[in-house]
Protein backbone atom coordinates (compact mmCIF):
# COMPACT_ATOMS: atom_id res chain seq x y z
CA UNK A 1 0.00 0.00 0.00
CA UNK A 2 1.59 3.31 -0.86
CA UNK A 3 1.69 6.00 2.00
CA UNK A 4 -0.79 8.01 0.11
CA UNK A 5 -3.52 5.30 0.25
CA UNK A 6 -2.77 4.69 3.91
CA UNK A 7 -5.10 7.39 6.08
CA UNK A 8 -3.61 6.27 9.59
CA UNK A 9 -1.77 9.06 11.84
CA UNK A 10 1.88 9.48 11.22
CA UNK A 11 1.63 12.36 13.89
CA UNK A 12 -0.43 12.90 16.51
CA UNK A 13 -0.45 15.89 18.33
CA UNK A 14 -2.55 16.72 21.64
CA UNK A 15 -3.08 19.50 24.24
CA UNK A 16 0.25 20.96 23.88
CA UNK A 17 1.35 23.62 25.79
CA UNK A 18 4.16 25.55 26.24
CA UNK A 19 5.65 28.85 28.38
CA UNK A 20 8.46 30.71 28.05
CA UNK A 21 8.30 32.30 31.69
CA UNK A 22 5.30 34.47 31.64
CA UNK A 23 4.69 34.18 28.18
CA UNK A 24 2.56 31.13 26.82
CA UNK A 25 3.93 30.29 23.40
CA UNK A 26 1.14 27.44 23.03
CA UNK A 27 -2.03 27.02 24.68
CA UNK A 28 -3.03 23.33 24.14
CA UNK A 29 -2.79 22.47 20.18
CA UNK A 30 -4.10 19.18 18.83
CA UNK A 31 -3.99 18.14 15.55
CA UNK A 32 -3.05 15.06 13.26
CA UNK A 33 -1.37 14.28 10.42
CA UNK A 34 -2.38 11.23 8.24
CA UNK A 35 -0.39 8.91 6.03
CA UNK A 36 1.18 10.37 2.90
CA UNK A 37 -0.83 13.94 3.14
CA UNK A 38 1.19 17.29 3.29
CA UNK A 39 0.64 19.50 6.26
CA UNK A 40 0.35 22.81 5.98
CA UNK A 41 1.35 24.72 9.86
CA UNK A 42 0.06 28.49 9.77
CA UNK A 43 -0.06 31.17 11.37
CA UNK A 44 1.28 34.95 12.45
CA UNK A 45 4.61 35.40 13.12
CA UNK A 46 5.03 34.71 17.13
CA UNK A 47 2.09 32.81 16.70
CA UNK A 48 3.38 29.27 18.27
CA UNK A 49 4.90 27.61 14.79
CA UNK A 50 8.51 27.09 15.27
CA UNK A 51 7.76 26.40 19.09
CA UNK A 52 5.24 23.15 18.28
CA UNK A 53 7.66 22.19 15.38
CA UNK A 54 10.85 22.30 18.37
CA UNK A 55 8.48 19.97 20.55
CA UNK A 56 7.76 17.70 18.09
CA UNK A 57 11.33 16.89 16.96
CA UNK A 58 12.11 16.98 20.36
CA UNK A 59 14.43 19.86 20.33
CA UNK A 60 12.13 21.39 22.92
CA UNK A 61 10.19 19.78 25.72
CA UNK A 62 6.54 20.43 26.23
CA UNK A 63 4.62 21.77 29.79
CA UNK A 64 2.34 19.56 28.95
CA UNK A 65 0.62 17.34 26.34
CA UNK A 66 2.17 14.79 23.68
CA UNK A 67 3.60 14.06 20.65
CA UNK A 68 2.91 10.55 19.06
CA UNK A 69 5.14 10.38 15.94
CA UNK A 70 4.74 6.93 14.31
CA UNK A 71 2.47 5.60 17.03
CA UNK A 72 5.59 6.62 19.41
CA UNK A 73 5.63 9.40 22.40
CA UNK A 74 8.55 11.25 21.62
CA UNK A 75 9.51 11.96 25.33
CA UNK A 76 9.94 8.39 26.19
CA UNK A 77 11.17 6.95 22.94
CA UNK A 78 13.10 9.80 21.80
CA UNK A 79 15.71 8.52 19.53
CA UNK A 80 13.45 6.11 17.96
CA UNK A 81 11.09 8.87 16.99
CA UNK A 82 14.25 11.29 15.75
CA UNK A 83 15.07 8.14 13.33
CA UNK A 84 11.49 8.43 12.18
CA UNK A 85 11.58 12.29 10.82
CA UNK A 86 13.78 14.39 8.59
CA UNK A 87 13.85 17.65 9.96
CA UNK A 88 14.98 21.38 8.31
CA UNK A 89 14.98 23.68 10.87
CA UNK A 90 14.22 27.48 10.61
CA UNK A 91 16.93 29.52 8.71
CA UNK A 92 18.45 25.87 7.48
CA UNK A 93 21.84 25.84 10.04
CA UNK A 94 24.58 23.85 8.19
CA UNK A 95 28.35 23.09 9.18
CA UNK A 96 29.74 25.96 6.87
CA UNK A 97 32.96 25.02 7.59
CA UNK A 98 32.44 21.37 6.33
CA UNK A 99 32.38 20.01 2.68
CA UNK A 100 28.59 19.44 1.48
CA UNK A 101 30.25 14.89 0.94
CA UNK A 102 31.58 15.74 4.41
CA UNK A 103 28.27 16.96 5.98
CA UNK A 104 26.26 13.96 3.93
CA UNK A 105 28.41 11.50 5.66
CA UNK A 106 28.90 12.63 8.62
CA UNK A 107 24.72 13.10 8.93
CA UNK A 108 24.16 9.35 7.12
CA UNK A 109 26.63 7.96 10.30
CA UNK A 110 24.41 10.24 12.71
CA UNK A 111 21.84 8.31 11.54
CA UNK A 112 23.04 4.65 12.08
CA UNK A 113 24.27 4.22 8.49
CA UNK A 114 27.96 2.84 7.01
CA UNK A 115 29.97 1.84 4.73
CA UNK A 116 27.53 0.74 0.99
CA UNK A 117 24.06 1.48 3.03
CA UNK A 118 25.68 4.91 3.60
CA UNK A 119 27.33 5.46 0.57
CA UNK A 120 23.37 4.18 -1.37
CA UNK A 121 21.77 6.47 0.62
CA UNK A 122 24.02 10.04 -0.48
CA UNK A 123 23.68 9.23 -3.85
CA UNK A 124 19.79 8.61 -3.24
CA UNK A 125 19.88 11.91 -1.61
CA UNK A 126 22.19 14.11 -3.88
CA UNK A 127 20.25 13.01 -6.86
CA UNK A 128 16.91 13.26 -5.26
CA UNK A 129 17.85 17.67 -4.06
CA UNK A 130 20.11 18.01 -7.47
CA UNK A 131 23.57 18.27 -5.84
CA UNK A 132 25.73 16.19 -7.86
CA UNK A 133 27.54 19.48 -9.16
CA UNK A 134 28.62 20.80 -5.80
CA UNK A 135 29.12 17.63 -3.92
CA UNK A 136 32.44 17.89 -3.44
CA UNK A 137 32.19 21.85 -2.96
CA UNK A 138 32.52 23.78 1.12
CA UNK A 139 28.90 24.36 2.07
CA UNK A 140 30.58 28.21 2.52
CA UNK A 141 30.90 28.31 -1.03
CA UNK A 142 27.59 26.77 -2.00
CA UNK A 143 24.40 29.04 -2.88
CA UNK A 144 21.92 30.26 -0.87
CA UNK A 145 19.47 27.63 -2.76
CA UNK A 146 22.39 24.78 -2.73
CA UNK A 147 22.30 25.07 1.00
CA UNK A 148 18.64 24.78 1.15
CA UNK A 149 18.89 21.81 -1.32
CA UNK A 150 21.78 20.40 1.37
CA UNK A 151 19.60 21.22 4.50
CA UNK A 152 17.13 18.94 2.25
CA UNK A 153 19.18 16.45 1.41
CA UNK A 154 20.62 16.18 5.49
CA UNK A 155 16.32 15.48 6.01
CA UNK A 156 15.94 12.63 3.48
CA UNK A 157 19.30 10.67 3.95
CA UNK A 158 17.58 8.64 5.57
CA UNK A 159 14.56 8.03 4.37
CA UNK A 160 12.09 8.72 6.51
CA UNK A 161 8.66 8.60 6.73
CA UNK A 162 8.24 11.98 7.77
CA UNK A 163 9.64 15.09 6.85
CA UNK A 164 9.49 18.65 8.66
CA UNK A 165 10.62 21.49 6.89
CA UNK A 166 10.21 24.99 8.79
CA UNK A 167 10.21 27.58 6.51
CA UNK A 168 11.87 25.74 3.67
CA UNK A 169 11.78 28.76 1.07
CA UNK A 170 12.82 31.45 3.77
CA UNK A 171 14.80 33.97 2.04
CA UNK A 172 15.46 32.19 -1.41
CA UNK A 173 14.86 34.32 -4.58
CA UNK A 174 11.78 33.99 -6.71
CA UNK A 175 13.88 31.37 -9.26
CA UNK A 176 15.23 29.30 -6.21
CA UNK A 177 11.76 29.13 -4.68
CA UNK A 178 9.96 27.42 -7.62
CA UNK A 179 12.70 24.62 -7.35
CA UNK A 180 12.36 24.26 -3.64
CA UNK A 181 8.51 24.23 -4.30
CA UNK A 182 8.75 21.32 -7.48
CA UNK A 183 11.40 19.43 -4.71
CA UNK A 184 8.89 19.42 -1.80
CA UNK A 185 6.06 18.37 -4.16
CA UNK A 186 8.13 15.56 -5.77
CA UNK A 187 8.66 14.46 -2.19
CA UNK A 188 4.90 15.44 -1.33
CA UNK A 189 4.21 12.16 -3.30
CA UNK A 190 6.15 9.50 -1.28
CA UNK A 191 6.39 11.02 2.30
CA UNK A 192 4.30 12.67 4.94
CA UNK A 193 5.15 16.20 5.59
CA UNK A 194 4.57 19.18 7.69
CA UNK A 195 5.45 22.73 6.17
CA UNK A 196 5.44 25.85 7.77
CA UNK A 197 5.47 28.99 6.35
CA UNK A 198 3.75 32.39 6.83
CA UNK A 199 3.76 32.90 3.18
CA UNK A 200 0.13 31.82 2.32
CA UNK A 201 0.71 31.21 -1.64
CA UNK A 202 2.98 28.39 -0.58
CA UNK A 203 1.29 26.52 1.54
CA UNK A 204 -1.55 27.22 -1.35
CA UNK A 205 0.90 25.69 -3.49
CA UNK A 206 2.02 22.87 -1.39
CA UNK A 207 0.01 21.48 0.95
CA UNK A 208 -3.64 19.39 0.75
CA UNK A 209 -4.76 20.43 4.41
CA UNK A 210 -3.79 23.15 6.55
CA UNK A 211 -3.26 23.95 11.02
CA UNK A 212 -4.09 27.85 11.17
CA UNK A 213 -2.90 28.34 14.71
CA UNK A 214 -2.60 32.26 16.49
CA UNK A 215 -1.53 33.27 19.99
CA UNK A 216 -0.30 29.58 20.89
CA UNK A 217 -4.21 28.30 19.93
CA UNK A 218 -5.19 26.42 16.73
CA UNK A 219 -7.94 28.53 15.38
CA UNK A 220 -8.64 26.48 11.98
CA UNK A 221 -7.90 22.79 10.79
CA UNK A 222 -9.02 21.09 7.91
CA UNK A 223 -8.52 21.08 4.18
CA UNK A 224 -7.09 23.85 2.58
CA UNK A 225 -10.44 24.72 0.76
CA UNK A 226 -12.51 24.48 3.71
CA UNK A 227 -10.05 26.82 6.02
CA UNK A 228 -10.58 29.27 3.21
CA UNK A 229 -14.39 29.35 3.72
CA UNK A 230 -15.02 27.96 6.76
CA UNK A 231 -17.72 29.98 8.60
CA UNK A 232 -15.44 32.76 8.68
CA UNK A 233 -17.83 35.15 6.35
CA UNK A 234 -17.83 35.24 2.60
CA UNK A 235 -14.86 33.74 0.32
CA UNK A 236 -14.06 34.09 -3.19
CA UNK A 237 -13.65 31.50 -5.30
CA UNK A 238 -13.31 31.05 -9.71
CA UNK A 239 -15.68 29.20 -10.97
CA UNK A 240 -15.48 27.75 -14.97
CA UNK A 241 -18.83 26.37 -16.54
CA UNK A 242 -19.28 24.99 -20.25
CA UNK A 243 -22.11 27.23 -20.37
CA UNK A 244 -23.69 28.17 -24.28
CA UNK A 245 -26.37 30.63 -23.77
CA UNK A 246 -27.32 29.25 -20.01
CA UNK A 247 -28.24 31.54 -17.13
CA UNK A 248 -25.11 32.14 -15.51
CA UNK A 249 -26.36 34.72 -13.14
CA UNK A 250 -29.73 32.70 -12.32
CA UNK A 251 -27.27 29.96 -11.46
CA UNK A 252 -25.57 32.12 -8.88
CA UNK A 253 -28.73 33.41 -7.66
CA UNK A 254 -29.90 29.64 -7.13
CA UNK A 255 -27.00 28.78 -5.74
CA UNK A 256 -26.89 31.77 -2.94
CA UNK A 257 -23.77 33.31 -4.56
CA UNK A 258 -22.94 36.59 -6.04
CA UNK A 259 -21.19 37.13 -9.40
CA UNK A 260 -17.80 39.67 -8.72
CA UNK A 261 -16.25 39.83 -11.83
CA UNK A 262 -16.86 37.59 -15.41
CA UNK A 263 -13.64 37.07 -16.29
CA UNK A 264 -11.91 35.92 -19.27
CA UNK A 265 -11.58 32.52 -20.27
CA UNK A 266 -8.84 30.21 -19.88
CA UNK A 267 -9.58 28.23 -22.98
CA UNK A 268 -10.57 28.94 -26.56
CA UNK A 269 -14.02 27.63 -27.20
CA UNK A 270 -16.74 30.46 -26.82
CA UNK A 271 -18.74 28.30 -24.80
CA UNK A 272 -16.83 28.23 -21.52
CA UNK A 273 -16.88 30.98 -19.28
CA UNK A 274 -15.20 31.76 -15.78
CA UNK A 275 -16.35 34.11 -13.07
CA UNK A 276 -15.02 35.19 -9.93
CA UNK A 277 -18.10 34.98 -7.34
CA UNK A 278 -18.57 35.14 -3.58
CA UNK A 279 -19.99 32.73 -2.10
CA UNK A 280 -20.94 31.97 2.04
CA UNK A 281 -18.64 29.45 3.80
CA UNK A 282 -17.85 26.09 1.59
CA UNK A 283 -21.77 25.32 1.98
CA UNK A 284 -21.48 27.70 -1.02
CA UNK A 285 -19.37 26.03 -2.79
CA UNK A 286 -21.49 22.98 -2.65
CA UNK A 287 -24.43 24.95 -3.45
CA UNK A 288 -23.04 26.26 -6.72
CA UNK A 289 -21.94 22.70 -7.89
CA UNK A 290 -25.63 21.16 -6.94
CA UNK A 291 -26.86 24.45 -9.14
CA UNK A 292 -25.15 23.37 -11.61
CA UNK A 293 -25.62 19.80 -11.65
CA UNK A 294 -29.37 20.54 -11.25
CA UNK A 295 -29.48 22.78 -14.63
CA UNK A 296 -27.21 20.40 -16.71
CA UNK A 297 -24.22 22.56 -16.98
CA UNK A 298 -20.81 21.30 -17.06
CA UNK A 299 -19.15 22.56 -14.13
CA UNK A 300 -14.98 23.07 -15.37
CA UNK A 301 -13.64 24.72 -12.26
CA UNK A 302 -14.74 25.55 -8.72
CA UNK A 303 -11.59 26.76 -6.92
CA UNK A 304 -11.56 28.93 -3.58
CA UNK A 305 -9.09 32.16 -4.31
CA UNK A 306 -5.93 32.88 -3.26
CA UNK A 307 -6.17 36.10 -0.90
CA UNK A 308 -9.09 33.99 0.18
CA UNK A 309 -6.63 32.61 3.41
CA UNK A 310 -5.14 35.96 3.60
CA UNK A 311 -8.62 37.12 4.47
CA UNK A 312 -8.49 34.63 6.99
CA UNK A 313 -5.88 36.04 8.61
CA UNK A 314 -7.23 39.61 8.35
CA UNK A 315 -10.25 38.48 10.61
CA UNK A 316 -7.66 37.77 13.26
CA UNK A 317 -7.71 39.82 16.18
CA UNK A 318 -5.09 42.71 15.56
CA UNK A 319 -1.83 42.68 17.50
CA UNK A 320 -0.46 40.01 15.30
CA UNK A 321 2.22 40.40 12.27
CA UNK A 322 1.92 38.33 9.31
CA UNK B 1 31.02 4.59 19.43
CA UNK B 2 28.52 7.06 18.62
CA UNK B 3 30.55 9.38 20.76
CA UNK B 4 33.52 9.11 18.73
CA UNK B 5 31.61 10.10 15.55
CA UNK B 6 31.60 13.39 17.29
CA UNK B 7 34.91 13.20 18.23
CA UNK B 8 36.05 13.04 14.92
CA UNK B 9 33.94 15.60 13.60
CA UNK B 10 35.34 18.28 16.22
CA UNK B 11 39.07 17.10 16.00
CA UNK B 12 38.53 18.00 12.29
CA UNK B 13 36.72 21.00 12.41
CA UNK B 14 39.26 22.46 14.83
CA UNK B 15 41.92 22.56 11.55
CA UNK B 16 38.63 24.39 9.36
CA UNK B 17 39.28 27.10 11.97
CA UNK B 18 42.81 29.74 11.76
CA UNK B 19 42.49 28.76 15.76
CA UNK B 20 43.50 25.52 15.66
CA UNK B 21 46.84 26.19 13.37
CA UNK B 22 47.56 28.88 15.83
CA UNK B 23 46.95 26.17 18.99
CA UNK B 24 49.22 23.79 17.10
CA UNK B 25 51.97 26.48 16.27
CA UNK B 26 51.85 28.64 19.33
CA UNK B 27 51.56 26.03 22.19
CA UNK B 28 55.24 23.66 21.31
CA UNK B 29 56.80 27.28 20.29
CA UNK B 30 56.01 28.39 23.65
CA UNK B 31 56.96 25.85 25.56
CA UNK B 32 60.13 25.58 23.69
CA UNK B 33 60.71 28.89 24.62
CA UNK B 34 59.57 29.26 28.10
CA UNK B 35 61.89 26.55 28.80
CA UNK B 36 65.07 26.97 26.85
CA UNK B 37 64.94 30.67 27.33
CA UNK B 38 63.40 31.52 30.25
CA UNK B 39 63.27 28.88 31.97
CA UNK B 40 66.10 27.72 34.44
CA UNK B 41 67.31 24.60 32.20
CA UNK B 42 70.84 25.58 31.49
CA UNK B 43 71.12 27.03 35.00
CA UNK B 44 70.88 23.19 36.23
CA UNK B 45 73.46 21.07 36.28
CA UNK B 46 71.26 18.29 34.91
CA UNK B 47 69.08 17.38 31.73
CA UNK B 48 65.56 17.20 33.41
CA UNK B 49 62.50 18.21 31.85
CA UNK B 50 60.76 19.19 34.98
CA UNK B 51 60.75 23.13 34.11
CA UNK B 52 59.29 22.22 31.16
CA UNK B 53 55.98 21.10 33.14
CA UNK B 54 56.19 23.67 35.16
CA UNK B 55 55.12 25.72 32.70
CA UNK B 56 52.41 23.64 31.57
CA UNK B 57 49.40 24.63 33.78
CA UNK B 58 49.91 28.30 32.69
CA UNK B 59 49.99 27.70 28.98
CA UNK B 60 46.69 25.58 29.71
CA UNK B 61 45.20 28.21 30.83
CA UNK B 62 45.43 29.94 27.07
CA UNK B 63 45.12 27.03 24.98
CA UNK B 64 42.36 24.76 26.43
CA UNK B 65 39.86 27.48 26.49
CA UNK B 66 41.06 28.38 22.89
CA UNK B 67 40.46 24.51 21.67
CA UNK B 68 36.85 24.22 23.98
CA UNK B 69 35.38 27.84 22.94
CA UNK B 70 33.61 27.22 19.89
CA UNK B 71 32.74 23.77 20.65
CA UNK B 72 29.20 24.46 22.02
CA UNK B 73 28.90 28.41 21.84
CA UNK B 74 29.05 28.08 17.99
CA UNK B 75 26.75 25.39 17.60
CA UNK B 76 24.31 27.71 19.47
CA UNK B 77 25.35 30.80 17.73
CA UNK B 78 25.07 29.10 14.04
CA UNK B 79 21.52 27.33 14.90
CA UNK B 80 23.50 23.83 14.03
CA UNK B 81 22.91 23.04 17.87
CA UNK B 82 19.47 22.47 16.81
CA UNK B 83 20.63 19.89 13.93
CA UNK B 84 22.85 17.78 16.49
CA UNK B 85 20.35 17.80 19.19
CA UNK B 86 17.73 16.47 16.77
CA UNK B 87 19.84 13.59 15.81
CA UNK B 88 19.80 10.59 16.99
CA UNK B 89 22.13 10.95 19.95
CA UNK B 90 22.16 10.46 23.24
CA UNK B 91 23.23 13.57 25.22
CA UNK B 92 25.64 11.78 26.97
CA UNK B 93 27.35 11.09 23.24
CA UNK B 94 27.58 14.67 22.19
CA UNK B 95 29.28 15.78 25.23
CA UNK B 96 31.48 13.08 26.02
CA UNK B 97 32.21 13.60 21.92
CA UNK B 98 33.19 17.02 21.86
CA UNK B 99 35.04 16.52 25.31
CA UNK B 100 37.51 13.52 23.33
CA UNK B 101 37.39 15.60 19.87
CA UNK B 102 39.01 18.59 22.42
CA UNK B 103 41.46 16.12 24.34
CA UNK B 104 43.04 14.42 21.09
CA UNK B 105 43.56 18.02 19.39
CA UNK B 106 45.53 18.55 23.17
CA UNK B 107 47.47 15.10 22.45
CA UNK B 108 48.33 15.85 19.09
CA UNK B 109 49.33 19.68 20.25
CA UNK B 110 51.31 17.95 22.90
CA UNK B 111 52.57 15.37 20.32
CA UNK B 112 54.14 18.65 18.48
CA UNK B 113 56.69 18.94 21.74
CA UNK B 114 58.46 16.42 21.48
CA UNK B 115 61.32 18.10 20.18
CA UNK B 116 62.04 19.57 23.53
CA UNK B 117 62.66 16.64 25.15
CA UNK B 118 64.88 15.08 22.69
CA UNK B 119 66.74 18.10 22.17
CA UNK B 120 67.48 18.11 26.05
CA UNK B 121 68.11 14.30 25.60
CA UNK B 122 70.76 15.05 22.97
CA UNK B 123 72.40 17.91 25.59
CA UNK B 124 72.62 15.30 28.32
CA UNK B 125 71.32 12.21 30.23
CA UNK B 126 67.77 12.88 30.23
CA UNK B 127 65.81 10.01 32.60
CA UNK B 128 63.00 9.11 30.05
CA UNK B 129 60.62 7.64 32.87
CA UNK B 130 59.42 11.19 34.30
CA UNK B 131 59.14 12.45 31.21
CA UNK B 132 56.34 10.08 30.41
CA UNK B 133 54.50 10.24 33.54
CA UNK B 134 55.31 14.63 32.71
CA UNK B 135 53.10 14.05 29.55
CA UNK B 136 50.24 11.76 31.27
CA UNK B 137 49.90 14.19 34.19
CA UNK B 138 49.49 17.03 31.09
CA UNK B 139 47.06 14.82 29.32
CA UNK B 140 44.91 14.54 33.36
CA UNK B 141 45.30 18.12 33.27
CA UNK B 142 44.32 19.50 30.42
CA UNK B 143 41.07 16.88 30.26
CA UNK B 144 40.28 18.88 33.29
CA UNK B 145 40.44 21.97 31.55
CA UNK B 146 38.87 20.81 28.88
CA UNK B 147 35.77 19.73 30.74
CA UNK B 148 35.93 23.48 32.33
CA UNK B 149 35.76 25.21 29.04
CA UNK B 150 33.67 23.26 27.45
CA UNK B 151 31.10 23.32 30.15
CA UNK B 152 31.46 27.22 29.93
CA UNK B 153 31.26 27.18 25.98
CA UNK B 154 27.86 25.74 26.72
CA UNK B 155 26.48 28.53 28.64
CA UNK B 156 27.15 30.94 26.46
CA UNK B 157 26.57 31.77 22.40
CA UNK B 158 29.56 33.84 22.32
CA UNK B 159 33.19 32.07 21.73
CA UNK B 160 35.30 35.17 23.34
CA UNK B 161 33.48 35.11 26.10
CA UNK B 162 33.59 31.53 26.51
CA UNK B 163 37.24 31.56 26.17
CA UNK B 164 37.76 34.66 28.07
CA UNK B 165 35.40 32.53 31.20
CA UNK B 166 37.19 29.77 30.43
CA UNK B 167 40.78 31.39 30.95
CA UNK B 168 39.61 33.10 34.24
CA UNK B 169 38.14 29.69 35.90
CA UNK B 170 41.26 27.97 35.09
CA UNK B 171 43.51 30.98 36.06
CA UNK B 172 41.43 30.70 39.12
CA UNK B 173 42.23 27.09 39.74
CA UNK B 174 45.83 27.62 39.24
CA UNK B 175 46.11 30.57 41.66
CA UNK B 176 43.39 29.15 44.49
CA UNK B 177 46.57 27.40 46.70
CA UNK B 178 48.14 31.03 46.96
CA UNK B 179 45.29 32.10 48.55
CA UNK B 180 45.66 28.92 50.72
CA UNK B 181 48.73 30.06 52.20
CA UNK B 182 47.09 33.36 53.54
CA UNK B 183 47.21 33.87 57.44
CA UNK B 184 44.11 35.17 57.96
CA UNK B 185 42.33 32.17 55.81
CA UNK B 186 40.68 29.66 57.90
CA UNK B 187 42.36 26.11 58.12
CA UNK B 188 39.44 24.16 56.96
CA UNK B 189 38.97 26.44 53.48
CA UNK B 190 42.94 26.46 53.65
CA UNK B 191 42.66 22.39 52.90
CA UNK B 192 39.61 22.91 50.82
CA UNK B 193 41.86 25.43 48.24
CA UNK B 194 44.85 23.28 48.74
CA UNK B 195 42.89 20.42 47.56
CA UNK B 196 41.35 22.25 44.44
CA UNK B 197 44.62 23.65 43.61
CA UNK B 198 45.67 22.27 39.89
CA UNK B 199 49.39 23.20 40.15
CA UNK B 200 49.57 21.47 44.04
CA UNK B 201 48.01 17.65 42.03
CA UNK B 202 50.09 18.09 39.03
CA UNK B 203 53.37 18.75 40.70
CA UNK B 204 53.18 16.20 43.06
CA UNK B 205 52.33 13.70 39.93
CA UNK B 206 55.47 15.27 37.61
CA UNK B 207 57.61 14.91 40.96
CA UNK B 208 56.85 11.25 40.29
CA UNK B 209 54.71 10.66 43.14
CA UNK B 210 52.41 8.24 40.72
CA UNK B 211 49.34 8.65 43.56
CA UNK B 212 45.77 7.46 41.99
CA UNK B 213 44.56 10.27 44.39
CA UNK B 214 45.69 13.15 42.42
CA UNK B 215 44.37 11.18 39.00
CA UNK B 216 41.23 10.77 40.48
CA UNK B 217 40.79 14.36 41.35
CA UNK B 218 41.31 14.96 37.74
CA UNK B 219 39.21 12.76 36.82
CA UNK B 220 36.40 13.64 39.12
CA UNK B 221 36.87 17.77 37.74
CA UNK B 222 36.16 15.84 34.35
CA UNK B 223 32.91 14.11 35.65
CA UNK B 224 31.81 16.78 37.32
CA UNK B 225 31.78 19.18 34.30
CA UNK B 226 30.85 16.84 31.37
CA UNK B 227 27.91 16.16 33.84
CA UNK B 228 27.22 19.66 34.34
CA UNK B 229 27.47 20.22 30.86
CA UNK B 230 25.06 17.66 30.12
CA UNK B 231 22.45 19.00 32.40
CA UNK B 232 22.55 22.75 31.38
CA UNK B 233 21.85 20.98 27.65
CA UNK B 234 19.05 19.23 29.28
CA UNK B 235 17.83 22.59 31.24
CA UNK B 236 17.64 24.47 28.49
CA UNK B 237 15.42 21.65 26.54
CA UNK B 238 12.61 21.91 29.57
CA UNK B 239 13.25 25.55 29.58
Amino acid sequence: MSPKENQTAVVRVSGLEKSYGPVKALRGIDFEVPAGSVLGFLGPNGAGKTTAIKIMTGYLAADAGKVEICGLDIAEHPLEVKRRFGYLPENNPLYLDMRVSNFLEFTAQAFGLTGTKAKAAIERAVTQTGLQTVYRRGIAQCSKGFRQRVGLAQALLHDPELLILDEPTNGLDPLQVVEMRHLIRDLGKTKTIIITSHVLPEIEALADSVVLIHQGRKVADGPLAGIACNGHGSCIARVTFRCKDCDLEGLLEQAGAVLLEERPSPFADPSICSALIEVEGSEGLSRVAQAAADRNVDLIELAPQSGTLESLFQNLPPGSEL
Amino acid sequence: MRSLLIAKREFFSTFDAPTGYVVLGMFPALAAVLFFLTGPYFALDEASMRPFFASMPWLLVMLAPAITMRLWAEERRSGTEELLLTYPFQLRDLVLGKFLGAWAVLALALVCTVGVPFTAAMMGDLDWGPVIGGYLSVMLLGGASLAIGLFLSSITDNQIVAYLLGAAVLLGFNLIGVAATAEAMPEGFARLFLMLDFGNHFHAITRGVLDLGHASFYLGIMVFFLTANGVVLERRRVR
